[in-house]
Formats: structure tokens, C-alpha cells, sequence
């Protein structure tokens, strides 16, 4: 039998045999996939408002049924006084209070303008922000919508478009983050840990006095990897169409070449990782604390790069997974093509040619 | 010469693991290392198989630098580690086919050199390498290091851990090895198997005390050796301890070994002395020395002079 399909052969004994593994490598993508999905969005639904109408005309009628219909709020109560909102905003039972001045509608007949207030609970800011924002943008496509037909004077008009995620799904954030995430720690902790194994259980003696090369062990140690890393790129794929109608709008082929090259990026980065540490536990505490952290944090998968502390956004540029998801998030969202990520693409196979290169030059030939 | 050790030396920070190690053994021959825990056996022969890389000197195995040409070496090597090295989460069946893989060979369990030690194996063939016994792990470890028909073998302790009739096994085994002109260079910590090399090395904290036939170790015996049989054996020991007259007692088996310090001490005279001290019931009769009394006189001689 040829060395290397031998060795493969029995790494995949390795993988198939031991159920932790199993698990690590198809549980988890799965569960991460739809936790990420359904609790970690930062989308806000059914919202509870209370209105104070001052006016109770047909104007503030159709904006409250705009605002109600859009999906975002639930009516929570109509209130009669200003000393209610107090109450309501602190008690929760709210966290928005939209208020219409008296004689809305004639206001806006006469003067063109008639005036709404909005309070919020800003206990929580970035939720306030966005529930401000979501109706803020309701009123205003209300009011084009009265202007349309009139004979007023055209004015400039704000208008704001959240391009290629109009409905501002979380979702579309999520999928390509996890992604990253999950392909990242896979192929590195795995990869790692499986060559620490066998330094720690001595078979590393046994295989470097054979006639195996360096490059023939690593290799054979990766290859099962790639092939499941690349089946769990599928299926995060899937589930994100599936479950959660993420829309792949490029090329499948396009981003399937690419989650290949990020495996093979990621897998370099464990073998990296391997040729530092003795034991598993090593191997693993530096995936996960060199890993874990910071393509969670400073990739732009939680928080966006732009508004991080400028040290912050230079490490942030030797994440690779901060690639992954640019280049992810063009394909299939913007349905770009090879053209507009080509430049990321570059980067990550440079990261993985400076990787491999590394790990030959450390891997030893012999234990010392 | 199949194996030459010239000079060899190697330090772990401070402490000196093998000190000026000189050997030679020719092609063919089954030769025993002998010598306590961390006396060097494992630092010699990982400098042999070229995972170390001595701090002086050189070794040369089939004319192959273990430093320069370690590649070749690679090829033409068995190891066995010290500490059970196969994959104990794969079958006997698929850690054979694996290593002989690697070695670009087919497993075949009618190959020459392990049909007889497979036989024994055959019948566990689908159990996991984990869940065999020790003395089966050891006959599968050195099928997987002969699988690819070695020149030379190296072995770090393969009896150790193993149970008696399993340790008597494994050295008929390789006395057969000895057949098929592949040299054999084996350590042990147990001093009686020593008798089944061809030559023998007593290694003692990285120097070479000694290097014989196990005819000639014991042929160089030189003192006298009386055998000590009494119940009361633990005090026994600890009261010829103190005696002035004794060169070095130890127990040896059920019984003790006692050599004084010359030839003119008397059985009576230390009879008396430990009547004295209140032992009764003892026989002392003079004894043929064997093989372990030889090295631990060669041992206690190294204790005395450094």
C-alpha cells in the first residue's frame, strides 16, 4: 500500500473510532449554527409600545397601524396622560412611548409639519437605538407616501437604504461568522491536537524513525481533515439556506473554493500550533484562548473592525477569519464574483504559505 | 562491526546521562543492555535510532552516521520505545497493516521473520491494541518493528511490565531472531535475562561498567559468595549491614547474598556475630555465583570507589 493513503487510512480509523471527535466535529457546527441563528440575533421583534394620542385623527390612526403592521412593535397600551409613560418605560412594560400632539392632522394640513415624540427606555442603548431608528424610518416612508400626488415643493428628503440586507436580518450576520468560527477551530484544534496525541502517546517516536518525511506525516495527519471541515462548510451552508434563508447570491463554486482555501489556512495554523505543544491540553488551550477569542471578537463576526480602538483594528488585521467572513459576506449577499474578493483571497493564501513554511522549518526530525 | 559507539556522550542540563559510552557490537548478535532505571539505556538507544543527537562522539550503525545519515538509517531500522507505542485505538490487524505501510510493504502474516510470533497474535487479530494484555501488546509491538524486515533492532525494555512466562516467550523469540542475521541490541532492567545474549553491556549511570559473554561475566567473579537462608530475613540484612566485615548483602530471591570483604572471614565468624545480635535459626553455605550476583558486585564496586 502506498505510505501516504496508509496513513490516511489510519487517521480516519483514529477519527471515526473515537465518539468525542465524532462529536466535536459534526454536534457542534450544527448546534452552534442554530444557536447562533435563533438566540444570538441582535434583531428586535415585537417590541412593546405605548401610544399617547393626543389627537386620535385619521393621521395618527394610519401612522400607529404603519408602525403596529410593521412587525417590529406590538401595541402594549393606549394611554391617556403624560404621567403614565413614567411608569410604563420603568416598570419594562414598554420600551417605547410614541406620542402624537393635539390636532395632528390640522397641523399638517395648515403648517406642513405636525410633531410626534418618541421616548425611549435607553437602559439598554444599542435597543433603543435601533427601535428609534426602526420607527423613525416608518414615520418617514409614511410622510413620502403623503407627498406623493401634492403640489408642494419637492424637498430633500433623507433617505437611507439598508442596501442588500434591507430588512436588516441578524441572521445574514451570523451565518458567515459561524462559519468562520466553527471551520476555524475545527480544522486547528483538531489538527493540532491530533498531532500533540501522538507525541504524547510516544507513536511519534515509532513514525520518525520510519522512513516518513515530515511533510508526508503532516500531510497525512491533515488530509482527513480537510474532507470533514469541507463537509461542515456544506452543512452550514445548507442550514443557513435552509433554515434560515440565508440567500447565496455568487457562485457555490466561488465560495466553496474559498471555505477550501480557509480550511487549508486554518489546518496550516493547527499544525503551527502542534509544532509548540507537547501534550493535547496545550494544543487545545491555545486553539481555544489563540483562537476562539479573538476570531470571535476582532474578526467583525460580533463587533464591526470600524469601531473597534485603533491597536484593536491592527490585530484585527492578522485575523483570518476577518477575510473569510469579508469575502463570505460578498459572495453570498452581494452575489460578487472572484473580481471584488480577490484581495482577500491573496491575503489568506499568503497566511497559509507563511504558515507551512514556518511549521516545515520547526517540525522536528527528531525529539529534542 | 554492525554497531559502533564511539565515545559517546550526552548531559540533560546537568546531569550527565551517558558518559563516554564506548561499544561494539558485530552483525547478528543478540546484545543485552543492561542496567538499573536512568542508568542511560533509553538516552543510548535514542541516539542510536537518531531521535538524539549525542553532545560528543558518534555512533554507526551499518555504516550509516546516526547524525548525517539518519534518513538511511530510518530505513533500515526496527524500534521498539520503551513505553507501548501503538495505536491502542486500532486493531492488531490494522496497526500491522499501518506500519507496514509506512514501510511501503503489504502486511502479510505468512512473512518469514513474525509468521510464528502472528500465530500467536491471529486469534485477537480484530481486538484493539488497548485491550490486549502486556505480554501480547509486546509480541505486537515487535511484529509492527519487524514488519519491514530490519537489519537492525532496536528494543527499550520490551520485558518490562510483563509476566514471567510472557517475558520467556518474547526472548525465545528473539533468540530465533538471531537465525536471520538481524543484529539485536536489547535493554532490560532484569539482570537474569541477561544469560540469553549472545554478549552483555552493565550500564550504570551513563558509563559502561562491563562488556562480556554471560560466561565471562560470571567467570570474573572473584569473591567469595556465601547464600544466607533464614525466616528472619529483614533483620538479617539490616544487622549485616552494620557488619564490618561485609563487602555488600542483598537479598536473592529467598534468600540473601553475603560477600564479605576478603576470603578470611568465616561462616562461623559471622554466625557468631549475628547470634550475637540475636538472630538464631540461620544457615550460611558458600554459593556458585550467577549473573546478577556478578553485577551487583559490579555495581557495589562503582558505589565503593566513587
Amino acid at each position: 500500500m502506498n505510505r501516504f493513503t496508509g496513513f490516511v487510512k489510519k487517521e480516519f480509523l483514529h477519527i471515526i473510532r473515537d465518539k468525542r471527535t465524532m462529536l466535536i466535529l459534526f454536534g457542534i457546527p450544527i448546534v452552534q449554527i442554530l444557536l447562533f441563528g435563533y438566540v444570538l440575533t441582535n434583531e428586535i421583534k415585537d417590541a412593546n409600545i405605548a401610544i399617547l394620542d393626543h389627537s386620535k385623527d385619521e393621521t395618527t390612526a394610519r401612522i400607529t397601524n404603519k408602525l403596529l403592521s410593521s412587525g417590529y412593535f406590538r401595541l402594549q397600551s393606549t394611554i391617556e396622560s403624560e404621567q403614565e409613560i413614567e411608569d410604563l418605560l420603568r416598570s419594562g412594560k414598554a420600551r417605547l412611548v410614541i406620542i402624537f400632539e393635539s390636532n395632528f392632522k390640522k397641523s399638517m394640513i395648515r403648517d406642513g409639519t405636525a410633531r410626534m415624540q418618541i421616548i425611549a427606555d435607553a437602559s439598554d442603548p444599542n435597543t433603543a437605538n435601533m427601535l428609534v431608528s426602526y420607527a423613525n424610518a416608518i414615520v418617514a416612508d409614511f410622510s413620502r407616501g403623503l407627498m406623493v400626488g401634492q403640489a408642494l415643493p419637492i424637498k430633500v428628503d433623507q433617505q437611507v437604504r439598508m442596501l442588500y440586507n434591507e430588512e436588516l436580518k441578524g441572521v445574514f450576520m451570523f451565518v458567515p461568522g459561524t462559519m468562520a468560527l466553527i471551520l476555524m477551530l475545527l480544522s486547528a484544534m483538531m489538527t493540532s491536537i491530533s498531532i500533540a496525541r501522538e507525541k504524547e502517546q510516544g507513536t511519534m517516536e515509532i513514525l520518525l524513525v520510519s522512513p516518513l518525511r515530515p511533510v508526508q506525516i503532516v500531510l497525512g495527519k491533515v488530509t482527513p481533515y480537510i474532507g470533514m471541515a469541507f463537509i461542515n462548510a456544506l452543512v452550514i451552508i445548507a442550514l443557513g439556506v435552509l433554515v434560515f434563508g440565508m440567500p447565496v447570491r455568487g457562485s457555490l463554486i466561488l465560495l466553496m473554493a474559498e471555505s477550501f482555501l480557509f480550511i487549508c489556512m486554518a489546518l496550516s495554523l493547527g499544525i503551527f500550533i502542534s509544532t509548540m505543544a507537547n501534550s493535547q491540553q496545550v494544543a487545545m488551550f491555545i486553539s481555544v484562548f489563540a483562537l476562539l477569542l479573538p476570531t470571535m471578537l476582532l474578526s467583525g463576526f460580533i463587533f464591526p473592525v470600524e469601531n473597534m480602538h485603533w491597536i484593536l483594528q491592527g490585530i484585527s488585521h492578522i485575523i483570518p477569519a476577518k477575510y473569510y467572513i469579508i469575502i463570505v459576506k460578498n459572495i453570498m449577499i452581494k452575489g460578487a464574483g472572484f473580481l471584488f474578493v480577490w484581495k482577500e483571497t491573496l491575503v489568506l493564501v499568503g497566511m497559509m504559505a507563511l504558515l507551512l513554511l514556518a511549521s516545515v522549518k520547526k517540525f522536528k526530525t527528531r525529539l529534542e | 562491526m554492525e554497531i559502533v559507539i564511539d565515545t559517546v556522550s550526552k548531559a540533560y542540563g546537568n546531569t550527565q546521562a551517558l558518559d563516554e559510552v564506548s561499544m561494539s557490537v558485530s552483525r547478528g548478535e543478540l546484545f543485552g543492555l543492561i542496567g538499573p532505571d536512568g542508568a542511560g539505556k533509553t538516552t543510548l538507544m535514542r541516539i542510536l535510532t537518531s531521535l538524539l543527537l549525542p553532545d560528543k562522539g558518534r555512533a554507526e550503525l551499518a555504516g550509516l552516521d546516526s547524525r548525517k545519515d539518519f534518513k538511511a538509517l530510518r530505513n533500515i531500522l526496527g524500534y521498539m520505545p520503551g513505553r507501548f507505542s501503538l495505536y491502542q485505538d486500532l486493531s492488531v490487524e490494522e496497526n500491522l497493516t499501518f506500519f507496514a505501510s509506512i514501510f511501503g510493504e503489504k502486511f502479510d502474516p505468512d512473512f518469514y521473520l513474525i509468521r510464528d510470533i502472528y500465530a500467536q497474535l491471529a486469534p485477537f487479530k480484530k481486538r484493539l491494541a488497548g485491550r490486549l494484555s502486556g505480554g501480547m501488546k509486546q509480541k505486537l509491538a515487535l511484529c509492527c518493528a519487524l514488519i519491514h524486515k530490519p537489519r537492525i533492532l532496536i528494543l527499550d525494555e520490551p520485558t518490562t511490565g510483563v509476566d514471567a512466562v510472557s517475558r520467556k516467550e518474547f526472548w525465545d523469540m528473539l533468540s530465533q531472531l538471531r537465525q536471520e542475521q538481524i543484529t539485536t541490541l536489547v535493554s532490560t532492567p532484569y539482570m537474569d535475562e541477561a544469560v540469553r545474549c549472545d554478549r552483555v553491556a552493565l550500564i550504570q549511570a551513563g558509563k559502561i561498567m562491563d562488556i562480556n559473554t554471560p560466561a565471562g561475566v560470571v567467570d570474573s567473579f572473584k569473591p567469595e559468595l556465601y547464600s544466607i537462608a533464614t525466616p528472619h530475613i529483614y533483620q538479617t540484612l539490616l544487622a549485616l549491614k552494620e557488619y564490618n566485615d561485609t563487602y555488600s548483602v542483598y537479598p536473592f530471591g529467598q534468600v540473601i547474598h553475603f560477600i564479605p570483604t576478603d576470603a578470611s572471614v568465616s561462616p562461623h565468624k559471622v554466625q557468631d556475630y549475628l547470634t550475637k545480635k540475636g538472630i538464631e535459626a540461620v544457615s550460611i553455605t558458600p554459593a556458585l555465583p550467577n549473573i546478577e550476583d556478578c553485577f551487583m558486585e559490579l555495581m557495589q564496586d562503582e558505589h565503593t570507589n566513587g
